[in-house]
């Protein structure tokens, strides 16, 4: 795709995330915080490209290993923590 | 096996859905359990459509690191105390911020082409390395592995300044001589200073504020590798947690009855008064 369809997307959905959320009670701040953060992990998604094609250049395969585990620590961890953060809210 | 590009685009698309929903859902009391979930399962999506991409020729290390960084992320979200959530969601996310660092110099090393792909390589690095030294600083902080209190010298804004303007002269030097690797570790390390000297003059007490901004900073990161990539997944998904994350850190520094200004320069002015004149 063509780098101004790019920034038109880019735009738009800076957009929508400054409406998506308005009123948050305090409670939430934090698992609000991070859940957002779990979806930054999303960056697994280029890491899984970039890995793949590392062919024989050991340094990318290096990085693309980085890139993998980090980014999966970040998703894997992200999404659990918030679910654990939530359970302990509704038992109260 | 592999599927049409169009088919991932689509995916992607569904992922993209499913992260709006699960953001405005977990703004909510009676619905952020559920907006957790669909924000994970347009994970899922997202990332099994990604395995059958083309483009992927081997799959040894793609599976080692999701196994790797998948356990290594549950035992860390089941061990951790509930009492330790800030500093843990620091590290998570300085992870991510790691994450789009290596991603954008992998793509880097594999080779990058014209004025856009290396400028938001140059980006995503500056961005992503800062939020990864940041969170460090902050995790270190939380967890009082260094002292909580603010710590700085007088200049040290100056010295922010120089890192920031040096970094960005840097990428446009990048621009004119691509294949020069000394400036391009020379925006890692003046980013990785950066998150440093920006996040050690906060004091422990307004620490949650400053990681909703590196939560927000990884986002963009996120979203200029986007760029170099030519993912519309990571340019939208980023862009949403960018700009959410910056409005988050907003209501909470409302909550705290602060400013941001006040947050990211006020505690520096307590600290001595010579620091004032700057």
């Amino acid at each position: 795709m063509d780098f101004v369809s790019q920034l038109t997307l880019f735009v738009l959905a800076i957009f929508l995330g400054v409406e998506l959320i308005t009123k948050v009670p305090p409670t939430l701040h934090t698992p609000l915080m991070s859940g957002t953060n779990a979806i930054s992990g999303i960056i697994l998604v280029g890491a899984l490209l970039a890995a793949g094609r590392a062919g024989d250049s050991l340094l990318v395969s290096v990085l693309g290993f980085i890139a993998v585990a980090l980014a999966a620590i970040n998703v894997v961890g992200g999404f659990m923590v918030t679910n654990r953060m939530l359970a302990m809210f509704k038992r109260k | 096996m592999q599927i049409a590009q169009h088919w991932i685009d689509i995916a992607y698309l569904a992922a993209a859905v499913l992260f709006v929903l699960g953001i405005k859902g977990l703004a909510k009391p009676k619905t952020a359990v559920r907006g957790n979930q669909m924000a994970a399962l347009g994970m899922g999506a997202a990332v099994v459509v990604t395995l059958l991409h083309h483009s992927i020729l081997s799959y040894q290390i793609l599976i080692a690191g999701l196994l790797v960084g998948g356990v290594i992320g549950a035992v860390i979200a089941l061990k951790v105390q509930m009492t330790s959530m800030p500093q843990l969601i620091a590290l998570l996310n300085g992870f991510g911020g790691g994450a789009s660092v290596a991603v954008a110099s992998a793509e880097y090393f594999l080779g990058i082409s014209g004025a856009v792909g290396v400028i938001s390589t140059g980006v995503a690095v500056l961005i992503g390395t800062l939020t990864l030294t940041g969170s460090l600083v902050a995790f270190a902080k939380l967890q009082e592995l260094i002292s909580g209190q603010s710590i700085g010298f007088p200049g040290m804004k100056f010295l922010n300044l120089i890192l920031l303007l040096g970094a960005l002269a840097a990428i446009g030097y990048l621009v004119v001589e691509p294949g020069n690797d000394l400036l391009f570790w020379g925006i890692v390390g003046a980013a990785a200073l950066l998150g440093l000297t920006l996040v050690l003059p906060i004091g422990g007490a307004d620490m949650p504020v400053v990681i909703a901004l590196l939560n927000s900073y990884s986002g963009l990161a996120v979203s200029a590798a986007g760029f170099v990539m030519d993912n519309n997944a990571l340019i939208i998904t980023g862009s949403l947690v960018g700009a959410s994350g910056l409005i988050l850190t907003q209501i909470m520094c409302k909550a705290m009855n602060r400013s941001l200004a006040n947050v990211l320069f006020g505690s520096m002015a307590e600290g001595g008064t010579e620091i004032d004149a700057d």
